[in-house]
């Protein structure tokens, strides 16, 4: 610790607050907080048409407040609802089970990561073309810019019929989708990131007569190496996006889509909410571990100090 | 090794009225007009002139980084793209450019990678070149752990590593304090005594200049042009102490006149 010794002689609390641990807790404790004042004040009118109902008056507020936090379907789960719920979702259900949410994960999962996959290669081979050719440039990247206007939403339903029609079924659709979004903040990345060698340096390669390829190979691609990881940390993201999409409009009957659909149709609040929790968690890890690669890979390219 | 000064050296560098301009929204600039050069075989040559001189423009045309408008250049008896294409030189450029993923060993094989050469044959001359610089030991080092002077002398052993005859150097010690341009202006000389290379210098310094040089060519901005060419008696070996010789100090004179005579100060 840098300041340990300045720290040690203020008080506890101070000292907690001196790193980054006390503050994180501190914000994480006022979401929770405020997620349980939202979630008593939004159930607070259906309670009270239960009890009106029920024909009982003068409920006390603590009453009130235990009820609107313990409905079956309420306007806004409170968090402990959520976290039981996605706990006997997971831990206590079986891993093949249709209600397990860890079953519901993987089949999102595995279109996210193969969608990001080819997302990835097809950005970086669309940056590659369009880096060596000013026709490519010109007539190409109005297209991939005007390609992101148009809502997924809109689209992702026509790709899915459309390859349920040619006979493609299952992950591979849903894969497009998440590749649709993936590609594009790795081309842009890329681009940019292979235009990024100094003039000196393309200079140099010119000074050897390196090939085009050559020059690709040991001077842009190398420079384009944190450019990538950059955008891949942005494209892992918009994967999981894309699958989970994928998976609403065809009334799909397994992955993290499907569980939000479900959940919607029946007022399955709680499910809507786990489902969502879990997708935020998936996307986290996906970011970390990108974070991480990057870590590795530009050490050992000697480019982290 | 016979190297006298003779009339049978062979012509290294030919440039005869040479002129380059450059056409920029401002109107054209002349960088270079009639400029008239030989560079015989063996020549340490230093262009030497005020910024906007054109010195870099000139080597750059010798190393085919740009394109003259109008004379002829040859080197080794082609044209320069023809020279560039065979590999024909080392280019040592302002800053060390060295690629930063690469360590220092790596850097020195760049050129060698893209020759095509053999892992065996590589890894030979980058250590014979690392030596030659005083580089050794710092092969698995990676740019960023070394200091100014030390990535200078990296890119020098990355220029010679090509085994070119000709060496074109664009004020590599520029950015360096005067105790290692003085030290690395040893090691150079050093060198170029060994190796019987062309050397072909730019500098802004004129110690530097009349130390290294058989032949200093003085530039006039505005446009580019040739004011000057000072062919130095100075014996071929020469140590730091020669700067104090009066004859070293009548060649720095005669320079300096012509720095002078070119620099306006009206701008």
């Amino acid at each position: 610790m840098s300041h340990g010794g300045a720290s040690a002689s203020l008080n506890p609390f101070s000292r907690l607050m001196s790193g980054t641990a006390g503050p994180v807790i501190v914000v994480v404790a006022v979401i929770f907080a405020a997620w349980y004042v939202a979630a008593v004040l939004l159930n607070t009118p259906f309670q009270r048409d239960t009890y009106e109902r029920a024909g009982q008056e003068n409920v006390s507020i603590a009453r009130l407040i235990t009820d609107t936090l313990a409905q079956e379907r309420p306007v806004m789960p409170a968090p402990h609802q959520v976290a039981v719920e996605i706990w006997k979702t997971t831990a206590e259900k079986k891993v093949t089970s249709k209600r397990s949410l860890v079953y519901h994960s993987g089949i999102t999962l595995s279109s996210t990561l193969l969608g990001f996959l080819i997302g990835t290669t097809l950005g970086i081979g669309l940056a590659v073309l369009i880096v060596h050719s000013r026709v490519l440039d010109k007539s190409l990247m109005p297209w991939i810019i005007s390609s992101q206007t148009i809502p997924i939403l809109a689209i992702a339903p026509m790709i899915i019929v459309v390859l349920n029609a040619i006979g493609i079924t299952g992950t591979l659709p849903k894969a497009m989708i998440s590749t649709y979004l993936s590609f594009f903040p790795v081309t842009v990345g890329m681009v940019k990131g292979l235009r990024s060698p100094e003039i000196i340096q393309l200079d140099l390669m010119k000074t050897y007569s390196a090939s085009q390829g050559q020059t690709l190979l040991k001077l842009r691609l190398p420079s384009a190496a944190p450019f990538l990881f950059a955008s891949m940390k942005v494209a892992v993201a918009a994967s999981l996006v894309g699958a989970i999409v994928g998976e609403l409009p065809t009334g799909a009957v397994a992955g993290l889509g499907a569980r939000l659909l479900a959940g919607s149709y029946y007022g399955q609040t709680i499910q809507i909410w786990s489902a969502l929790i879990v997708a935020a968690v998936i996307a986290a890890s996906l970011v970390t571990i990108v974070g991480v690669s990057e870590r590795i890979v530009l050490k050992r390219m000697g480019m982290a100090q | 090794m016979a190297r006298e000064d003779g009339a049978n050296a062979r012509s290294v560098i030919d440039i005869r009225d040479l002129s380059l301009t450059f056409e920029t929204n401002d109107g054209p600039v002349h960088a270079l007009s009639n400029i008239d050069l030989n560079i015989e075989e063996g020549d340490f040559v230093s262009f030497i002139g005020p910024s906007g001189c054109g010195k870099t423009t000139l080597l750059r045309v010798i190393a085919d980084l740009e394109k003259p408008t109008g004379g002829h250049i040859s080197v080794n008896g082609v044209s320069p793209e023809e020279a560039r294409l065979a590999r024909a030189y080392g280019y040592v450029f302002q800053s060390a450019a060295l690629y930063p993923w690469r360590t220092i060993a790596n850097n020195v094989a760049l050129p060698l990678e893209i020759m095509g050469l053999s892992s065996e044959e590589r890894a030979e001359r980058v250590k014979r070149n690392m030596e030659l610089v005083n580089l050794s030991g710092f092969e698995r080092k990676y740019p960023w752990q070394l200091s100014g002077g030390m990535q200078q002398r990296a890119s020098i052993a990355r220029a010679l590593a090509v085994e070119p005859d000709l060496l074109l150097m664009d004020e590599p010690f520029g950015a360096l304090d005067e105790i290692v341009r003085d030290h690395l202006n040893e090691q150079l000389l050093q060198l170029w005594a060994k190796t019987n290379k062309t050397v072909v210098f730019v500098t802004h310094s004129i110690p530097e200049a009349v130390f290294l040089s058989t032949k200093i060519v003085v530039l006039f901005p505005r446009p580019g042009r040739i004011y000057d060419v000072i062919e130095s008696d100075l014996p071929r070996d020469r140590t730091l102490d020669i700067r104090e010789t009066p004859e070293f100090l009548k060649i720095a004179h005669r320079v300096r006149d012509g720095l002078r005579a070119g620099h306006s100060y009206d701008d």
